[in-house]
This record gives C-alpha cells, structure tokens and sequence, in this order.
C-alpha cells in the first residue's frame, strides 16, 4: 500500500513514527498544519532530514546571522556569492573567482574512520564543483583524542588513510591541514575539511531551479541504501512495518566515481548546458529538490521511479533520504539534453531524467504513478524551525579564568629552559606531522606552491600570470574552553597570520564550529560567544564569511569537547613567485621578531605540556595589531625583503625557531636580550608565550635597511634576535646565546617521534 | 614542432601535468583519448599517472585494454618513443610492453616524497639527455609501486641493461633490487613510478640544495624524447 497524499488525507489518524525520526511534538504539528493534513510517509521522512540541526542549522541560525549582518562594503568588494550557497565566491581580478569551504564530518568519522573521513572529502569537493568550480586543493584540520590512547591508533590512521585514499584518487593535491590531540575529542574525534576550487566568472552556477518545463536530471553514481540514517536517525523497522533491513549508516566512497564527475561536471558547465546544479549530500534527493526548487522559486515535479538504483528494493522513503556518493542534480533547458546526455555519455557516467520544473511553487514526488509528496519546497529547506536556545554562562568559568598559569614556576637556568623546550617540541601538538602529510600528494595539478609544514598552502591559479591563493586552518579548543569569544578571535587572527606570512594578503573566511550539545545552555552561551568573536573579529579585519559549517553534539557521553571553532583564512597574491617559506634555506640571515611579548602562558602549550594545566584567561586579542603586521608581511613580501617568515601560535618563539630550522635543516644562533628588556619579560616567557600578532622573518643581510625602515614607516615593533647559521650537517643547531644549545639531529628525532607510531594497515 | 600525445583515461590525474611538461620542453602536447583508435599522428607518447579506471582489478590492467592502448602497443612494438609514468608504467607492465609486476608499497601506504634515483640506463629514448650513472631527484607518489619480478627475471632485466633507474637513499615501497624505472631492450618504451612532469618549472619541483622547490630534472625526460623524435626523423 503505497502511502500517497490522497492515502494521508483519508487516514489522519494513521500513527507516524516521527519522534523515531528525530522530529519533536511541536515540529510535527507544525509539519500537519503546513500541509492541512498528515504527511505521508514520504514527506515525513524529507521533512525529518531537512528539519534535522545538520540541514536546517536550527539551534544555529539566530546567531549565524551575525555573519551577514557584521559586513560593510568594503568587505562585499570581492563577495560574488556569500553564505548560503554550496560555498562561497571571491573574486580574484582578472576575470578569476575562487571558492572555498570547510565542512565537518566528524561522526561518522569515529564510527568508520577511513570511509566517514574519505567521504568528508568527498562532499566538500562536491560542493566547490556545483558552484561551477575545478577543485583545485584540499585541507585537513583533524582533532584526535589523546596521542597514546589504544582507540586514537584506530582513528587516526583509518582518518589519514581516508582522506589519502579520496583526495589522493581524486588527483587533488592536499596542501595543508592541522593535527591536534586532546582527550577531550576521544570519542569523539573531528574530521574538517576544506576544499578550494577556481573558476572564470562566467562559469559561476548556482543551485537554482528556473524555468518552467527545464529538465531535473539525476547523473553520477547509482542510488543505494547507504548513508541512510547519516542525517537523522532513522530506524526503518520502526518507519514501516513491512522493512526490517538495516541500513549502514556511514557511506561508502568511490573517488573513481568522483573524479569522472569532476570532468564531466566541468565538460558540462564550459559548454554551456546547465542552467542549475546542486551537490547530494545530506539528504540526498530530499535536499537536492526541495532546495532547487525553492532557490529557484518555482516548483518541480519529480518521478521518483526514475532514480536509477543500486538496489531495487529500496522504499520511496529510502531513496529520497538515501546518501549515497557521488551524485550530481542539475537542471538543463530541454532544447541542450541531447547535449547533456552525450557529455554524460562520453564520460559513461550514469544518467535519468527524473522530471521537471514547473511553475506552481509546489514540490511534487510520484511513485508509481502515486503523488506521495506534495509540498511548498520552501517549508522544506528554508523555512525549518528556528530555535532561539537559552543559553548562560558557565558557572565554572570564574574558577577557571582564576586559575592563572603565570603561577606556575617557570625556569631560568639554561638545562631546564631547554628540558622544557624538547619536551614542548616533542610533544604530539607540536610534533612533526610528515608522518600524516606524506601520505597525500602534494603535487598533483602542478601548481602547488606551498603546502605543509608551510603556514599556509597555496595554489597558483593562472600559470600565466602566477595569481594564486593561500589558505590556512587553525583553531586552538583550549583557548575556546577558556573564552570563546576570544578563542574564536584567536583561531581567525592565527590563521590570518598564517596566510599573511607567505606573503599574501587575505580576504575571505569559512568556518567550521564544532561544538557539544546545543540543548546544553552552557555549550550554547559558547557557541554565541564564538560567533560573535568571528563575526566582530572578521568586520574588524574587514575580511568576511563566505560560508562553512556547524558541527554540534561533539560529546563523548555528557562531557562536550571544547569549543573547537575552526577558521579557513583564504589569500589572494598576485605572483606566487614572490611566497615566502617559514624556514630559513640559507646562512647569514638576519632573524627578526616582529610585534611584543607579553606573559600569556594561559592556555599555552608550555602549560598543557609541562604542567599539565588549562585556566586563566587566552592571549589578548589586538586585530588592529594583526593587520598591520599582515600588511607588513605582504608589503615585505611583495619586495622580496624576506627569505623565510613563520608565525608564532602554539609553543611560542622556540617552536617557531625550532620549525623554521627544521624546514630547510639551516641551524640558528638567537639571542634573548634585547626581547627581555625592552618588553620586561623573563627568558621562559620570551620562549613560551603565546603573545599573538608575532612573527619571526629572515631577512637576507642586504635588504636589512629596507626592511627596518618598513618596520618603522608602520609602526610594527621590531628586533634582530639573531642569525641563520649553526654549522652544516650534523653540527647544525638552533642555539639560544647564554642558555642552551639544540643540535638540529635530535631536535628532529624529538619532533618526529610523537607521529612515528602511527601506521596504517594495508588491508581495509 | 615535434607532437607528443598524453593519454587520459577515466581517472587519469596527471595528463595535464605531462602536457605541461611537453610544453615546456619545447614540444606540442596532443590529448589523447582511451575510447579512440586514433593517435592523432603524435611523435611520441606519454601514458600519465593517475588511478585509470580507479584501479579497481589491478592497477592498470583494465587501461591496459583500452582502445587506444591498442594503437600504443602498436606503435610502441615500430619504435615510437611512449613513456609510463606511474599508472602509466602500471599500465606498460599489465599491456606486456615491459616486464615485471607492481605491487602495494611493502609498508602499506601510499607516499609523497622528493625522491633521489640513479639513472642506470642514459641510452633509451627517455634518458638519452642524461649522463650514465648521473643521480637526480623528481618527485614520488604512489600506493602501489613495489616492482616486482622472478629472481631470473631480475637477473635478465640487470645483465641486459634494461634497469633505467633506481632508488637513492630510501627504497620507498620495497622494490626488489631498488628498481624505480625500467626500459625495453630497443630504449622506446620506458616506465618508471616518479614523476619526472612535476619536476620540470621552477617553484613546483622538489627542493634542491640551491633552493625550495627548484628540481627540474624531470625536464630532460621530455627533451630527451624530443630530440630522439627528431633523430628518428
């Protein structure tokens, strides 16, 4: 008995099982009164997954939009598309745009590490193609619980492998990412990713269903019943009696398939032949209609036996909900799908015909010549429920805030400032991540410019010209715990710095915030607090929020992570040529520390790592300060003052010197000195705070005039604290004058060892 | 000017790096497509990395029967110069244009790395730019690069000089007897799993002593086909 419309309205007393699905007493009733009577089975299972707080961003909402209300002009110069959208557009000149998004896929990801983190990468691709886009590079910002942890040796390798196996088969290269261990993400871990397309400005598509009588076509992978359930919970025994089948919850990838759609996506969108496109993704056909269509502000009919299935017994209900990989929708003029189809054809890449578009403002599904859906598209994917959730300030925060690391003893004596700095540079935050890296290829495409362990990646986009981009991820869930409006800032002003100091000059965000439980006030009241640091911070910066993602319910059991609000920082550079690398390749530069230290050990490495302690309150944020030193760095970079610059974050002015010898295996000599007198600290502090706006650059010694009149035009605090040196091979060192010495062999061998363990297992 | 064709097929990643490549050694890079029987009358041909056909059966193989390999194996057998790089080498060993087999790296995964070789075998159309013995580095990706062979096998492949390069330093994924490159005996059809495309512009190669990324010893692999095209002439 198939449960049609005509079926809803002559069985209104008929049970559903929505609170099974997820939806609550009100939702439901608000579904009956859309409609006037019952939903359908159908229609409850579309209304469940778009209404769900993964597709509707219902907790979210009523603080997102501080996104797109904390913007002034000058930051819509470059926006050609903002939020909403699959991922946002900027404009580079030149007739160039670029997109970018980071997005989460952090529970399936603890589920089945190495296919929730492949298809991670693969739905973030999907999005930057349907903008019109190549894909062009791919990022990984992966939160683990504790390095030594048995479960951590199962998810980790299963995450890299994934994201190696997906990216790797796509031919995208991965220029980039971050690894941080906390046992606050045990089991819960998170899996961000980011991916970056470039496109011609006329190339632009949107997710858009217009024109009456215009084709809705279905093209790519097969429908199967994978994924079902990913995007709310749904238990089918429980949804229709008759089905008692388990569906696996976690999709199956196949960058094969992907990598085919790719081409033929762009094969598509050159030749003019798509007049809207949308990604499938969560919620599948359910999401790709309903959104088509009320983008478009028109209607659609759909015939759903048209779906070309993996496995024919799959219920309606299923194949709308169905996850499955790798599929594209697009709508195309009827006079172009012979076209359409012989692209599709030369690809052999899957293809139906599914309906049409039609003017009447309604969403119309039919099965077996049944209407089993039959709504207004909008109360589907735009007009869910909005939440305006209590929220408070933990009770706790006071406690925490008070519990200052500046407390805590810090050395002075030479043996232990350099103990604590092995023990820093050798810890699994810190520690050299090529044992992850070097399972991705870096130089697929040809145009990888910088990738890791560089600060930022970056792509060239014109091989003519040499015009490209820089991106960096970053964010610090310590520093979240213990304020999130300022550990928002902080995440967005690291990765500013980090784009900053390979010479480019930002001009877009995308967010991934990943938090615990909305319906926890006290998470809400972080969750608020990191949106509105974000927002205030990128207005202040005059760089906005092209898009992203809310990842909530990061919790294991009733304890939330950390307030972990990943920031994407893209930069634009007119000549990749002119990048800067953050280590030194040559001797007798002259090393300088750009901005002041302050003692903010709150929070810091130095205080997780030696002392095992997190309170007091996060380094002062001073945007102002960030972006003059970033225009320093661009202008610097720009007349090719710098052979190297690295920003200082997590670990201080020794992880910074560390990294920047270990890059290129160039030693340095440093002294502290001047750094303690004129900013008043002690040798620990200048080593391990966290202060931010800083850097490090090396300055070749004939540009030395230049760039200390650079520094004194700008005003950006500036001292020489040493020289690139310390002997060849194995006498290289990173020595700090008066204190202690680091030969660069057992400097790596520290930094190398936290990684080392983890080994992927062939077999999967 | 001297017409190089690069396949692509479905699941090719680095076709238009090898046209890159062609490019800047002076020569016209050609696309070629694996559903046709046409090889656009190309001098040469390069058979690029990638996961064709996802790799499914076994790498390469299922490219190996392709259309257009067809044509290659054709042309390959009447002398014209083909190079397989990565997939591509995975692709000469499945079509039985070079011996041996291609197994996943002993250590299980894949891996990127600026890799040193030896070029052993300075006299195949691919190398004839190179110096005997001369050491270089190009870059190295790959899941499934173990080379493997019979010991006799491997004894013919070194006594007849058809060993072409071999791993420096790191043997990264367990080839028997550090093979990293091999050459059929008349020096046309060569296959090897780094990357000589990706080591041929300035600030997108491997890094050297000199500078970051600055590797383009890759680009003698192109020009040396060029200049045996145009000696074959």
């Amino acid at each position: 008995m198939i449960d049609s419309v005509a079926h809803a309205a002559s069985t209104p007393e008929r049970e559903l099982p929505y609170a099974a699905l997820g939806l609550k007493d009100d939702e439901f009733a608000r579904i009956r009164e859309l409609l006037g009577r019952r939903p359908t089975g159908a229609e409850l299972a579309m209304y469940s997954v778009m209404w769900s707080e993964h597709c509707s961003y219902k907790s979210s909402k009523v603080h997102l939009r501080q996104f797109g209300r904390k913007v002034d002009d000058r930051m819509r110069e470059r926006l050609m598309v903002g939020m909403g959208e699959n991922a946002g557009v900027l404009d580079l000149g030149d007739g160039w745009a670029v997109t970018f998004k980071i997005e989460s896929h952090n529970h399936p990801s603890y589920v089945e590490p190495f296919q929730g983190a492949a298809t991670g990468v693969g739905g973030i691709v999907r999005d930057i193609i349907s903008m019109g886009a190549r894909p062009v590079a791919v990022m990984d910002a992966l939160r683990f619980g504790a390095v030594d942890h048995p479960d951590t040796a199962r998810v980790l390798p299963g995450v890299v492998g994934g994201i190696s196996f997906y990216a790797n088969c796509l031919g995208l290269p991965n220029i980039g990412g971050e690894t941080w261990f906390d046992p606050v993400y045990q089991a819960n871990p998170l899996v961000n990713a980011l991916a970056v397309g470039v496109l011609r400005h006329e190339d632009l598509h949107l997710a858009s269903a217009t024109g009456a009588g215009n084709r809705v076509v279905l093209f790519g992978a097969r429908t199967g019943g994978d994924g079902i359930g990913g995007a709310s919970i749904l238990a089918s025994e429980s949804f229709e009696e008759n089905s008692g089948r388990k569906r696996p919850s976690v999709q199956v990838g196949d960058p094969f398939a992907e990598k085919v759609l790719i081409e033929c996506c762009l094969e598509l969108f050159h030749a003019g032949l798509v007049e809207g496109i949308q990604d499938l993704g969560a919620a599948g056909i359910s999401c790709a209609t309903s959104e088509l269509a009320a983008n478009g502000g028109s209607g659609m009919r759909v015939e759903l036996d048209a779906v070309l299935l993996r496995d024919p017994s799959l219920t309606p209900e299923e194949i709308l909900m169905s996850e499955s990989q790798e599929r594209m929708m697009a709508v195309v003029a009827p006079d172009k799908l012979d076209a359409f189809l012989a692209v599709t054809a030369k690809w052999e890449v899957e293809t139906s015909v599914l309906g049409e578009v039609t003017g009447d403002g309604r969403l119309v599904i039919t099965w077996r010549g049944e209407t089993i859906v039959d709504v207004d598209p909008s109360t589907v994917a735009v007009d869910g429920p909005v939440y305006e959730r209590p929220f408070h300030r933990p009770a706790w925060l006071d406690a925490l805030q008070a519990d200052t690391a500046g407390r805590l003893p810090r050395p002075a004596a030479g043996a232990e400032l350099r103990a604590q700095s092995l023990a820093l540079l050798g810890s699994a935050n810190l520690a050299d991540a090529s044992r992850i890296t070097s399972q991705y290829d870096r130089y697929v495409l040809g145009n990888t410019a910088l990738s890791s362990p560089d600060d930022a990646g970056m792509i060239r986009v014109d091989e003519s010209s040499g015009l490209g981009v820089a991106v960096a991820t970053d964010a610090n869930g310590r520093y979240g715990q213990l304020d999130p409006y300022a550990g928002a800032q902080l995440a967005l002003a690291e990765a500013y710095r980090n784009v900053a100091v390979t010479g480019a000059t930002p001009i877009g965000v995308s967010d991934c915030l990943n938090f615990g439980s909305p319906e926890n006030p006290e998470v809400m009241w972080q969750f608020e607090r990191a949106v509105t640091g974000l927002a205030d911070g990128c207005l202040e910066l005059g760089i906005p929020v092209t898009g992203g993602n809310v990842s909530f319910y990061n919790q294991t059991g009733d304890v939330p992570i950390h307030p972990t609000p990943v920031v994407a920082v893209l930069g634009m550079i007119d000549d990749v040529a002119r990048r800067v690398p953050s280590g030194w390749q040559d001797a007798g530069d002259n090393l300088y520390l750009l901005g002041t230290t302050r003692l903010e050990l709150d929070g810091s490495a130095w205080a997780g790592v030696v002392h095992d302690h997190l309170g007091g309150r996060p380094p002062a944020v001073d945007l102002a300060a960030e972006k003059d030193l970033g225009e320093l760095l661009a202008a610097g970079a720009h007349e090719g003052l710098f052979n190297a610059a690295h920003d200082l974050s997590d670990g201080g002015l020794i992880a910074a010197l560390a990294e920047g010898c270990l890059r290129f295996g160039v030693g340095a000599r440093v002294w502290l000195d001047d750094v303690l007198e004129r900013d008043g600290v002690d040798a620990a502090t200048a080593l391990f705070s966290e202060s931010g706006a800083r850097a490090v650059v090396a300055v070749p010694r004939e540009e030395d005039v230049k760039f200390t009149r650079l520094c004194e035009g700008r005003g950006v605090p500036v001292l020489r604290i040493g020289v690139t040196d310390g002997g060849a091979g194995s006498e290289a060192a990173l020595e700090v004058q008066g204190l202690f010495a680091l030969p660069l062999d057992e400097l790596r061998a520290v930094h190398t060892a936290p990684l080392a363990r983890f080994h992927h297992d062939a077999a999967h | 000017m001297t017409r190089v064709g690069v396949v692509t097929f479905p699941g090719s990643l680095d076709d238009r790096d090898a046209q890159r490549a062609v490019r800047i050694a002076g020569g016209e890079p050609v696309a070629l497509w694996h559903g046709e029987h046409d090889l656009h009358g190309v001098d040469a041909i390069v058979l690029p990395g990638g996961f064709s056909y996802g790799d499914y059966l076994r790498c390469g193989a299922i490219a190996a029967r392709s259309p257009i390999m067809a044509e290659i194996i054709d042309a390959a057998h009447a002398g014209m110069p083909v190079l397989g790089i990565c997939n591509g080498f995975q692709v000469l060993v499945e079509a039985h244009l070079l011996p041996g087999g291609l197994i996943r790296n002993d250590h299980g995964d894949f891996v990127c790395r600026d890799q040193r070789l030896r070029v052993e075998n300075a006299g195949t159309a691919w190398t004839s730019r190179f110096e005997p013995g001369q050491e270089i580095t190009i870059p190295l990706k790959n899941g499934e690069g173990g080379y493997i062979a019979t010991d006799d096998e491997l004894d013919r492949l070194e006594g007849e000089g058809l060993v072409a390069f071999r791993y420096l330093d790191v043997n990264p994924n367990g080839s028997l007897r550090d093979i990293a490159g091999l050459t059929n005996a008349r020096g046309n059809v060569v296959g090897l799993m780094p990357h000589p495309e990706h080591a041929v512009e300035p600030g997108f190669g491997p890094d050297t002593p000199a500078a970051m990324s600055s590797g383009v010893d890759g680009l003698e692999f192109f020009r040396s086909a060029l200049e045996s095209v145009l000696a074959r002439a």
